[in-house]
């Protein structure tokens, strides 16, 4: 057994916030560039214009990409040959919260019960947690402040096998039609299909992170992405909404086995800050 | 675009009218944060008919709970956040002399239909622009419900805020007018 102490995944996840809040990949910078260049609207063109040179002050004064720091979700891929010593794991996750959203003025958008008091917990925790157990003796983290803007246009729909790859397309379009300038286009849309109504979501939202310019290595599901995404991009939305074809940047299908009876298809959508950070112990 | 019009609060009805859809404007002057959770107490407020601890006549509301500042910086990095939530608020606020709002997303037919009865203005931030916005605000101080945090209610001042018009007194809306430009 390899032995990591909790320490080291509360300082892994603190530092992992602080730089998905503060700073979006290249990828997705290089990919904002090449709309800005390729979008029509000028309405358009100055909103993509605004969110480049916003993410570059943030970058270099390390300051929040978007007020919204988001709920704090967190992937973890933790090795079955790992020993986690020197006290509690879910603790050091939410203690690395904590101290990133508190040192790196970053907004705390927790409330406690969600329906009656919505008392602010001013800690931002307790994190989103989500824990695989794999081969190896690693710990894999993929962190993501998840604004809520955008989570809240999600949707789930529980298709029939017999919608096929058409139902789904029309789906995700519709709802990101529905959604028009609240999430923040241009958008980056994950969706799962398959396994159950919960899993579905969970691989959807973890879809968001995958790398700028990857399709699904599917074929056939990389074909649904690329229609979707044009009939999305045709729509006219646009940048914050107020025209033009730069209405999504990528649609990240993956999907898993399901039952004989469903197809599940979860859209969780993301805005065009889609701050996410990868590290292993 | 067109070029950027100076704006400057608390507005009139003559500059509540002069703004038109689709005018990229620079808001100069003091304006009021506030969003679900303020909304809601000064809602309770006024049905208790109780006093505002602001008096909204002729001022600008910005739908925003702003970052922490960082040492330095008179405010934290402060983009819109999304307008709906509000909408079952802002009519109260209208009715009692509100002239404008700046926040991201749709606003609901009742919305519209008051800021036309009241002669207000939706002017829309752009989402997630929030380190450059925070750029504008010169000035920072909790006016009220400092417990709310991020949510209490701030007032900035602001040089030359970048905003659009996106609704505006005739309940002309960019929402529904642009995107078909380029619908294909």
């Amino acid at each position: 057994m390899r032995k990591v102490k909790v320490n080291q995944i509360k300082n892994k996840v603190k530092e992992l916030f602080l730089k998905a809040n503060y700073h979006i990949d290249q990828e997705l910078m290089s990919l904002l560039q090449k709309s800005l260049k390729e979008e029509t609207s000028p309405i358009g063109k100055s909103v993509l214009q605004m969110i480049i040179e916003n993410n570059k002050i943030a970058s270099s004064e390390e300051i929040a990409i978007c007020q919204d720091t988001g709920l704090a979700v967190v992937f973890v891929e933790l090795g079955q040959d790992v020993q986690i010593t020197d006290g509690d794991f879910t603790e050091a996750i939410n203690q690395g919260v904590r101290e990133a959203y508190q040192e790196g003025y970053l907004r705390k958008s927790v409330v406690d019960d969600p329906v009656f008091e919505r008392k602010n917990t001013k800690t931002n925790t307790p994190a989103v947690i989500y824990t695989d157990i794999v081969s190896g003796d690693k710990i894999k983290f993929l962190v993501m402040p998840k604004g809520f803007g955008s989570e809240n246009m999600s949707a789930l729909a529980m298709l029939k096998p017999a919608d096929g790859p058409e139902g789904i397309v029309n789906f995700i379009v519709e709802i990101v039609k529905k959604a028009g300038p609240n999430p923040c286009p241009p958008t980056i849309i994950g969706v799962g299909i398959g396994g159950t109504a919960d899993r579905a979501m969970v691989i959807a939202k973890k879809a968001i992170a995958r790398k700028i310019g990857k399709h699904n290595q599917n074929e056939k599901y990389a074909a649904m992405e690329k229609e979707a995404l044009e009939k999305i991009n045709n729509s006219g939305i646009g940048p914050a909404g107020l025209g033009g074809k730069t209405t999504s940047l990528a649609i990240n299908i993956d999907y898993l086995p399901t039952h004989i009876a469903g197809m599940p298809v979860a859209i969780n959508v993301c805005c065009h800050a889609a701050r996410h950070a990868e590290g292993i112990l | 675009m067109d070029q950027e019009k100076k704006i400057t609060t608390p507005l009139d009805d003559k500059s509540v009218r002069q703004s038109k859809a689709g005018d990229s404007v620079l808001i100069t002057g003091y304006i009021y944060t506030g969003r679900d959770a303020a909304h809601k107490r000064l809602i309770e407020l006024i049905e208790k008919h109780q006093e505002l601890p602001i008096d909204i006549k002729g001022q600008i509301v910005y739908y925003v709970g702003p970052a922490p500042a960082k040492p330095g910086y008179p405010c934290g990095s402060a983009g819109p956040t999304t307008s709906y939530r509000m909408d079952p608020y802002a009519p109260y606020l209208l009715d009692r002399g509100l002239k404008g709002m700046i926040g991201k997303g749709l606003r609901s037919k009742e919305v519209i239909e008051s800021m036309k009865k009241n002669k207000a203005v939706y002017f829309g931030a752009i989402g997630g622009a929030a380190a450059l916005i925070a750029r504008s605000i010169k000035k920072s101080e909790i006016i009220a419900y400092e417990d709310l945090g991020a949510e209490a209610i701030h007032r900035y001042y602001v040089e030359d805020f970048p905003a659009i018009v996106i609704i505006d007194c005739q309940g002309n809306n960019l929402y529904e007018t642009e995107p078909p430009k380029y619908k294909r």
